[in-house]
């Protein structure tokens, strides 16, 4: 696969790797964080972490669209859909994500008509199908994603298509950042940033983590060589005492953004006075709504929604493990109540959350495994 | 989990469901964990005799009978759509149990049939299906011996649901049981992974995706014949990947011989468009579903006579050695890279979803 | 929020401007190009593809250069292994390595 592979090549991993080696002080212990639930995906599925020296710890961040929504949307999201007329239409990642009642898989299998889409575009298209039904459309994600649904938006008002909603749940990353920099228990020496989130808002966003919080950030791809080539970058300006914004992810990434984006996003959307983060508490401007212009076709406002508040069970440490304060076997109910089939909290649900991560691909490794030669 | 029931019920005369959930999921069904959990904590305690139950379960059961030796299995088969490049439901049935039966160790004679076919389902779609499968049988060799129908209301199967019994003669030579299996052994795989998975969720038109790709459902019985005639007495244990892929597979068999499981990424055969597909929907060729492979565990001074062999026979070119049974990490599969990091890969809960995070 | 894929773009539909149909090894899918409407990518053309949009043009320019900086990098590794191999010390930045950068 082009422009993968040449970013999966074991020899220059290899290199890379001793380069990083090299490049770390032996004094000293690094915090680097990794926003992205997309990184943390990466890290895990390409074993990354047994390439990297004792020294250097990665923390996981809240990059996690699903691990951070509070189950009351999930559960608001599902009551208005218990109506027999409307389709709920989300992406894979939602469909396990327990609510107070159960997941959207756990509806569908009590007779909800539930549809897992790949595309906005798709649960539109889905609209177009179905005159007679209405298709509402659960959107979870940051910037990355939240163009794709404004622009679904804007081709649904023009088309007049009036059986389709969105509920929207897009959440924004620099609050989330802002949050985990506040917090008083972290200590993060740098940062890779969120290198699909930036095709979208550009470097710029994160100037202030380097100048007013004197932290290094590479904005960073998603193949092995990419984030370890972006802990390089941050490991050199630590060791030069620099703090800047480099960005690893040239390819993809546009300094200044994407402006058909952020101009479709500004158009469909405007940002939410507050907006309650699971585990993070309520954060201001961090959420998008749909503005009033597309108000016909916002599921907010189109139906009654609940709006009830569903606090997390104490036990579960789900905030701590999504600001990075713990990692996710230090969590009490981990591996015990809380597993992948039965989860308590997203992060054990969404794949891209750090505990399922840590479950599925890390929990039960004894230790770094040779690995077997080609002439096995 | 507690994979012996004989430790949880004290009165062996009173069967126990050991079941907790309150009802039945779409992942009961998927072949990962939470079929395991029906499997096990249901059907098992309350249908097998508590000596059964202290065997790992197997693909078919192999009996005697005073001295006849008879292999049985059944499965069912429930697909959307039910004709999609490669195949349909018809192939998929007749292979399916010829299959469960040679990876068992036992060459399929003959099978009955049984048909819940959906009212308003039209005659040439039955009939399509119907000689789908007596090619498909008179392919692989096997009689159908008989069979039963069953209509039921508009609604409530989707057009047929098929179930089949095969009976088999056990092979000569073959012993299988997970239970031998021990660190050193190789790990071969018959061919590339995840075609038939991606070819059902792309022929189900609901993700907008195309391919050239057919699903691989083949009859793997003459590839099974091939390895124990090379080398049968090191052949310790195979099972054929299918709904849960070799990541369930592999990981029941961690689970059953105690030994770990380490596999060599760039080993495993998949094929272009299969991994195409999985990059774009977040899925891990290791859990989709195989219906025309197999997977063979053979000691390790037999490993390279069963490789060839199966390189040799028809349909075999693709067979690849993937890796190799070691003692940690117990219980558990690990997949390893060319540059040296690694991840577990377990068994999935229920069926895998696509992703876009 | 962050699976997004490199695809190429292998058809254009003159009736719908603002389509293209992608490949990904094979896998064939019609995306959205609304967000790079500025700047419309043509036949051939490299995109990330993230919920059927296409995100960003994929600079075939910029990857190389990334490749070669590893590759360079790598290469440095590798002599200064071969430096250390014959036990010359590295006195820091670059005067350890024999090969001129």
């Amino acid at each position: 696969m082009k422009f993968v592979d040449e970013f999966r090549e074991p020899e220059i991993i290899t290199r890379t790797s001793e380069q990083i080696r090299r490049l770390a002080d032996p004094n000293r212990h690094y915090r680097i964080m990794e926003v992205c639930g997309g990184h943390t995906h990466a890290i895990y599925r390409f074993g990354l972490k047994d390439l990297l020296p004792a020294n250097i710890e990665l923390i996981h961040g809240p990059g996690c669209p699903v691990c951070v929504l509070p189950m009351g949307r999930i559960d608001d999201g599902l009551s208005i859909a218990h109506d027999p007329n409307i389709i709920f239409a989300a992406f894979g990642d939602m469909m396990r994500v327990p609510g107070t009642q159960g997941s959207p898989l756990e509806h569908k299998a009590r007779g909800m008509d539930v549809r897992i889409v790949y595309s906005p575009s798709d649960a539109l298209k889905l609209a177009q199908l179905n005159p007679d039904k209405h298709v509402m459309f659960f959107a979870i994600g940051f910037e990355t994603t939240a163009p794709s649904t404004a622009l679904t938006l804007v081709r649904a008002r023009a088309q007049s298509l009036h059986n389709f909603s969105v509920f929207c749940n897009h959440v924004t990353i620099i609050p989330a950042i802002r949050a985990i920099l506040d917090s008083p228990d972290m200590r993060i020496d740098a940062f890779i940033g969120p290198g699909h989130v930036s095709t979208v808002i550009g470097c710029r966003p994160y100037e202030w983590i380097a100048r007013n919080e004197n932290k290094p950030v590479a904005v960073s791809g998603f193949e092995p060589l990419d984030i370890l080539q972006s802990i390089v970058m941050v490991l050199r300006q630590l060791r030069d005492k620099e703090a800047k914004i480099e960005n690893q992810y040239k390819r993809v990434v546009p300094w200044e953004g994407n402006h058909a984006a952020l101009r479709a996003m500004a158009d469909v959307f405007e940002l939410r006075p507050y907006f309650e983060w699971r585990g993070l508490g309520f954060i201001s401007q961090s959420a998008l709504r749909i503005r009033d212009g597309y108000s016909e076709w916002d599921a907010e406002r189109r139906f009654n929604v609940p709006g009830v508040r569903v606090t997390d069970p104490k036990a579960a440490q789900c905030g701590e493990v999504l600001k990075g304060v713990l990692k996710p076997h230090q969590c009490k109910l981990f591996g015990k109540e809380c597993t992948p089939e039965h989860p308590i909290g997203a992060l054990m649900v969404s794949s891209e959350g750090s505990c399922a991560a840590y479950f599925n691909y890390e929990h039960r490794k004894t230790a770094t495994v040779t690995s077997i030669s080609s002439a096995a | 989990m507690d994979s012996s029931p004989s430790q949880s019920s004290s009165t062996e005369s009173t069967p126990k469901a050991r079941f907790r959930e309150p009802q039945i999921e779409m992942a009961h069904g998927a072949g990962g964990k939470a079929s395991r959990r029906l499997i096990e904590g249901l059907f098992a305690p309350l249908l097998f005799s508590p000596s059964s139950n202290a065997e790992p379960l197997g693909d078919a059961a192999h009996l005697d009978f005073n001295g006849t030796k008879i292999a049985i299995t059944t499965d069912s088969f429930v697909v959307k759509p039910l004709s999609f490049p490669g195949g349909s439901i018809g192939e998929l049935a007749v292979n399916g149990t010829v299959n469960d039966l040679a990876v068992s160790g036992a060459k399929a004679e003959a099978m009955v049939v049984t048909y819940v076919l959906e009212a308003g389902l039209p005659t040439p779609v039955l009939e399509g299906e119907v000689l789908a499968m007596g090619n498909a049988a008179r392919k692989a060799g096997v009689t159908i011996a008989g069979g039963d129908t069953k209509v039921v209301e508009h609604g409530k199967a989707d057009f047929m649901y098929i179930t089949t019994t095969g009976i088999g003669r056990p092979m000569p030579g073959l012993n299988i049981n997970a239970r031998s299996v021990r660190p050193g052994d190789k790990i071969i795989l018959s061919g590339p992974i995840g075609d038939h998975g991606i070819t059902i969720l792309l022929a189900r038109g609901e993700l907008d995706l195309e391919a050239d790709l057919r699903s691989d459902t083949r009859s793997v019985l003459a590839l099974v014949e091939a390895l124990a005639n090379a080398a049968g007495p090191g052949v310790r244990w195979m099972r054929d990947p299918t709904r849960g892929g070799v990541a369930t597979s592999l990981n029941e068999l961690a689970r059953d011989c105690g030994c770990g499981i380490v596999l060599a990424e760039e080993m495993i055969p998949v094929r272009d468009a299969v991994r195409g597909a999985c990059e774009l929907l977040g899925l891990d060729p290791l859990h989709i579903a195989n219906e025309g492979q197999f997977l063979a565990v053979v000691a390790p001074e037999y490993a390279d006579a069963a490789l060839n062999a199966l390189n040799l026979a028809p349909g075999g070119q693709d067979a690849q050695t993937i890796g190799e049974i070691r003692e940690q990490p117990s219980g558990a599969v690990l997949v390893t890279t060319r540059y040296g990091g690694s991840r577990i890969v377990d068994m999935l809960v229920g069926d895998p979803l696509p992703r876009i995070c | 929020m962050c699976l997004a894929i490199p695809g190429q773009v292998v058809e254009l539909f003159p009736d719908q401007p603002n389509c293209a149909m992608i490949d990904v090894v094979g896998v064939r899918r019609k995306v959205d190009l609304g967000l790079l409407q500025d700047s419309l990518p043509v036949k051939g053309d490299w995109v990330l593809i993230h919920v059927g949009f296409a995100m960003s043009k994929i600079s075939e320019e910029d990857a190389l250069d990334q490749m070669r900086t590893l590759r360079m990098l790598g290469e440095a590794e590798a002599a200064m292994q071969e430096v250390e191999g014959y036990g010359i010390e590295d006195v820091g930045g670059t005067q350890g390595r024999r090969e001129a950068s």
